[in-house]
């Protein structure tokens, strides 16, 4: 299971992300779970909204934070996002 | 007070609130106190509602809303609401007795993220006989509303002597119900579980053939279904690093406002637990005696003092060294380096004995007429 390129990425509905104002970090929330993100992770999935692909999630990263050569990093988070369940493509 | 050391507390992230000690089902391995029936009172709408308040402020977030049935409360879509407006995550941890599917859309509309259904056995027969109630035909069609209704499906089934011959059943019915989640969680020995040990403990062999289907099917299923596997800590080496270490995630909180560090602490001699009716959750998280009882590891004896994994498991589980050892200071006694391990021994071969003799000791059920004996 790897991400699909063409294919705009959705946050799972089975999973929620949330700002935690006691811990300052986005956390994915789950059934009996959570997982802390740094904020490169959370900058990611704050754009897997179903509008997105994955080129265009590196685009805009790359503009929001005025650098280039993300690609690749933006994959490997996609691809292990995608194998935890906490987004999927249509 | 054993040992504090205030600069070192870190915030509760999860909130077991136990509504209610009431129950429809009598389940054998229940975690509730022997003695339940000596507290019948239940916080008010508006305490819990300041509890959820004061601990989220504090950074709980996951929130469990538990029992007995929590079902019985007849303010929990308001509970989930409110808990909901206050960004926690919750989840409803229910036998499924008496849920409607009209029930069901009301706690999704009002913010419920998941529901946590129980089944006791594979098959009918065994279920309402675990049960104590005929319950099986209701759970089954509780867990597909679930599904329907666009929540994450959590089945818990616990696992014990009398039902883990079924594994290979069990796993297909998770599996047949669609669920997104399947909670294998071996019988922990505390509260009702303890009392009817001998006749819940599964022999090793028993384990292992279990353990080693569960691991198969974990791997069939991966990406599909995730597996959680609560482990059966008689059969390891090593002591469970109990509720993550004492007064540093977890804080339940019992149906009369009695803040607990885990859901069996209530059995621990001399700890005073606060309630939430008398002190806020800061006071009770950061001041209070209780939560400070085991904190860190200066309350610690030979062998754990002087151990270099006890920053891994904290000594393990008090509740479980005060069962067997008559001292909850000690070291865990599941653990190999404990002088007491032995007996963890004499109970493995105690209800080993009795599983191949074919004398099997009636179970005990968890209702009020029986917790009054206690």
């Amino acid at each position: 299971m790897t991400i699909n390129p063409e294919l705009t990425i959705q946050f799972s509905p089975l999973h929620r992300l949330q700002w935690e104002e006691a811990q300052q970090k986005y956390v994915i929330l789950y059934p009996e779970g959570m997982v802390e993100l740094n904020q490169s992770s959370a900058e990611i999935l704050k754009l897997c909204d179903g509008t997105h692909n994955p080129a265009q999630i590196v685009a805009k990263l790359e503009e929001k934070f005025a650098t280039s050569g993300l690609s690749n990093d933006i994959t490997n988070f996609l691809n292990i996002a995608l194998q935890n369940g906490w987004i999927k493509q249509a | 007070m054993a040992g504090s050391n205030k600069l070192n507390i870190t915030p509760p992230r999860w909130l077991l609130a136990e509504l209610s000690y009431k129950c429809p089902l009598q389940c054998p391995y229940c975690s509730n106190p022997l003695d339940y029936a000596k507290y019948p009172d239940e916080l008010g709408t508006e305490d819990w509602k300041r509890v959820l308040s004061q601990a989220r402020k504090m950074g709980a977030v996951q929130l469990g809303f538990s029992g007995g049935e929590p079902l019985t409360r007849q303010d929990l879509s308001e509970l989930v609401r409110h808990a909901r407006e206050l960004g926690y995550y919750s989840n409803l941890i229910t036998s499924g007795y008496g849920l409607t599917e009209d029930k069901i859309v009301e706690l999704k509309q009002a913010g419920l993220d998941h529901i946590q259904v129980s089944i006791q056995a594979s098959t009918q027969e065994l279920n309402d006989h675990i049960a104590g109630t005929a319950t099986y035909q209701h759970k089954q069609e509780v867990a597909k509303l679930v599904k329907k209704h666009g929540y994450p499906m959590v089945l818990c089934v616990v696992i014990h002597r009398q039902n883990i011959h079924q594994m290979p059943e069990i796993l297909a019915m998770a599996e047949n119900l669609g669920a997104d989640y399947l909670e294998l969680a071996n019988t922990q020995y505390y509260g009702w579980a303890h009392l009817n040990r001998d006749a819940l403990l599964p022999t090793r062999e028993q384990f292992v053939e279990a353990e080693e289907i569960a691991q198969a099917f974990k791997e069939k299923v991966a990406g599909k279904m995730k597996i959680y596997y609560v482990v059966p800590d008689f059969y390891e080496d090593r002591p469970k690093a109990c509720m993550n270490g004492w007064g540093t995630t977890f804080l339940t909180i019992a149906p009369d406002g009695t803040a607990l560090p885990c859901h069996s602490a209530r059995e621990l001699p001399g700890l005073d637990c606060p309630n939430v009716k008398d002190f806020s959750i800061e006071q009770i998280w950061n001041e209070s005696k209780t939560f400070n009882f085991f904190r860190g590891t200066e309350w610690m004896q030979e062998p754990c003092k002087s151990c270099d994994e006890k920053g891994k498991d904290f000594g393990g589980c008090r509740c479980q060294a005060f069962l067997f050892n008559g001292d909850m200071y000690s070291t865990d006694p599941v653990c190999s380096k404990s002088p007491e391990r032995h007996r963890i021994d004499e109970a493995i071969a105690s209800a080993r004995e009795l599983a191949l003799s074919g004398q099997e000791k009636p179970l005990i059920f968890r209702n009020s007429k029986n917790s009054r004996q206690y």
